[in-house]
């Protein structure tokens, strides 16, 4: 074992305690922040009794669900019982691993980079874990051992399987602009301006002032990320998992006091994912529209995509704030009938495109 | 290393794969199989296949076996300890066995012998240009083959008018 190897080790522990306790923190922030948005959309004042604003009111939900007696129940498969909430935060804090927040930073003559573990697939890799989060849902379902539980778990096996197709094609075009799995390298090509716009003419030197973003050549293929990135986080308008007027609870309707708030921080950090996917694949990463100020190095970045994400969180509870649930029938009509045939048209004309311009 | 790690993932393949067949519980069978299809995955990590490894679990851990719980709790809810027992055992034996035989016994024959030497590891791009023209034949039939299965199971479960 050498020096560098130790060194290096070190460096990818703390990387992960810190990733780790961030991601934990941000969370209870998030349910913070979003109750105390939708309360100001319905005009009401939303959580201010402890802390300053209601700051610490999650903290205390969170000691409440701990302190609180988790009942099985009699009927339900025990083992998987319990393991149902642990693969839902299992998945969740695992996307993590490869999703790079920012350039990188020199600490005691080691250049350590914003990201776990940069892997060549990196996207691949998130999709993947993504994907896991489905079996925290059907199994909490499935063996809670009654009906409505059941229920919730079979709607979100099928709305996940089918929402993911969507979501994995929406992204295809994206990779071929940028020609890497890399998130990272993905980052990188999306940095600089657009440049001079031959087909606008007079006016085409107006995409010198555009960001070199994704989003700008990728829109249709960013809404349906968008709106099968809602579907496979099972939040508001699609959370059909929950459907609190129809399924008790859904899928978690049996749990109670930490399980439960297992799922519950499972949901939330499903939402940051999304959200920094999001940034990452369309717009730009960390990539800011104004220049790098040197005096602050790494953290102009840092804050670019941080704001970026919040802004995305932002958007998940403002969909959640306003729209209502869609029908069952209506949701999957939507993934294989709209978001699927789109997303492929889409692939087919960026591909297109870029057989043309070679 | 490598083969150490290969000794202990291959023992649990092999262990999952018994409970699998042997389990009274579908649902826990079908947990079985997600253990099976991730040592498979790690498998493929080991022989230096990132893009292959995380393929498959993204296809088969997050589609295929969603897809069997999802048919099971649909069509045999509540799932419990039923005897779903087709009593068709020395047949299955029969079939596994002689698809065990026939597969190891091709593999033996075309590598017996061989080293394969991992430098370094397959990337996307070569993996991409290796399907798109040295294998391009197989690629197009197995599409068909796929497409084909799918338009029988609509047909299947089409409704007569």
């Amino acid at each position: 074992m050498s020096m560098t190897f130790l060194a290096d080790l070190v460096v990818i522990l703390a990387k992960i305690l810190i990733v780790f306790l961030v991601l934990s923190v941000l969370v209870i922030f998030i349910v913070w922040f979003e109750r105390k948005v939708v309360a100001h959309m319905q005009s009401r004042l939303g959580p201010n009794r402890w802390g300053p604003f209601g700051l610490l009111t999650s903290v205390a939900d969170g000691m409440k669900l701990m302190f609180k007696e988790p009942i099985t129940p009699i009927t339900a498969d025990h083992v998987t019982f319990a393991l149902a909430p642990g693969i839902s935060m299992l998945a969740a804090f695992l996307a993590f691993a490869s999703i790079p927040f920012g350039t990188s930073v020199l600490i005691f003559g080691h250049r350590a980079t914003f990201e776990i573990a940069d892997l060549n697939v990196g996207l691949l890799w998130v999709l993947a874990m993504g994907s896991l989060a489905v079996y925290g849902v059907v199994l909490a379902g499935w063996s809670s051992g009654s009906k409505y539980p059941l229920l919730g778990g079979i709607r979100s096996s099928a709305q996940m399987i089918s929402y993911e197709i969507a979501l994995s094609l929406s992204l295809i075009p994206v990779v071929m602009s940028a020609g890497s799995l890399s998130l990272r390298t993905i980052v990188h090509a999306q940095s600089g301006v657009i440049g001079s716009i031959g087909w606008l003419g007079p006016v085409g030197g107006v995409g010198k002032f555009i960001p070199h973003w994704y989003i700008f050549y990728h829109l249709p293929a960013f809404l349906i990320f968008l709106l099968a990135g809602v579907a496979e986080t099972n939040r508001p308008p699609f959370d059909l998992a929950e459907a609190d007027t129809e399924l008790v609870g859904g899928y978690h309707t049996e749990y109670s006091g930490i399980k439960f708030a297992m799922f519950f921080l499972a949901e939330y950090l499903h939402v940051v994912t999304i959200s920094a996917l999001a940034v990452l694949l369309f717009l730009g990463g960390w990539n800011g529209v104004t220049p790098n100020l040197p005096v602050l190095g790494w953290i102009w970045p840092l804050l670019w995509f941080v704001a970026k994400v919040f802004f995305f969180v932002f958007l998940f509870v403002w969909l959640r704030a306003t729209l209502p649930r869609l029908r069952y029938d209506k949701l999957m009509a939507v993934g294989w009938r709209v978001l699927i045939p789109a997303a492929l048209t889409w692939l087919v004309v960026s591909g297109l495109a870029m057989a043309g311009s070679v | 290393m490598q083969q150490v790690v290969f000794g202990i993932v291959a023992a649990l393949i092999v262990f999952a794969a018994v409970r699998l067949v042997t389990t009274r519980n579908l649902v826990h069978g079908a947990l079985y199989l997600l253990a099976v299809l991730a040592g498979a995955a790690i498998l493929f990590l080991l022989f230096l296949a990132e893009f292959v490894a995380w393929v498959q679990v993204l296809v088969y851990i997050g589609a295929v076996v969603v897809l069997l719980l999802f048919g099971l709790m649909l069509t045999r809810a509540p799932i419990g300890n039923m005897a779903l027992d087709s009593q068709t055992r020395p047949l299955a034996a029969v079939v596994s066995l002689a698809i065990f035989g026939i597969t190891s016994t091709i593999v033996w024959k075309t590598f017996k012998g061989q080293t394969v030497h991992f430098s370094k590891p397959n990337t996307v791009d070569t993996l991409g240009r290796a399907i798109f023209s040295q294998y391009v034949l197989p690629f197009e039939i197995v599409s068909v083959v796929l497409l084909a299965a799918l338009v029988g199971a609509v047909v299947l479960a089409r409704k007569e008018e």
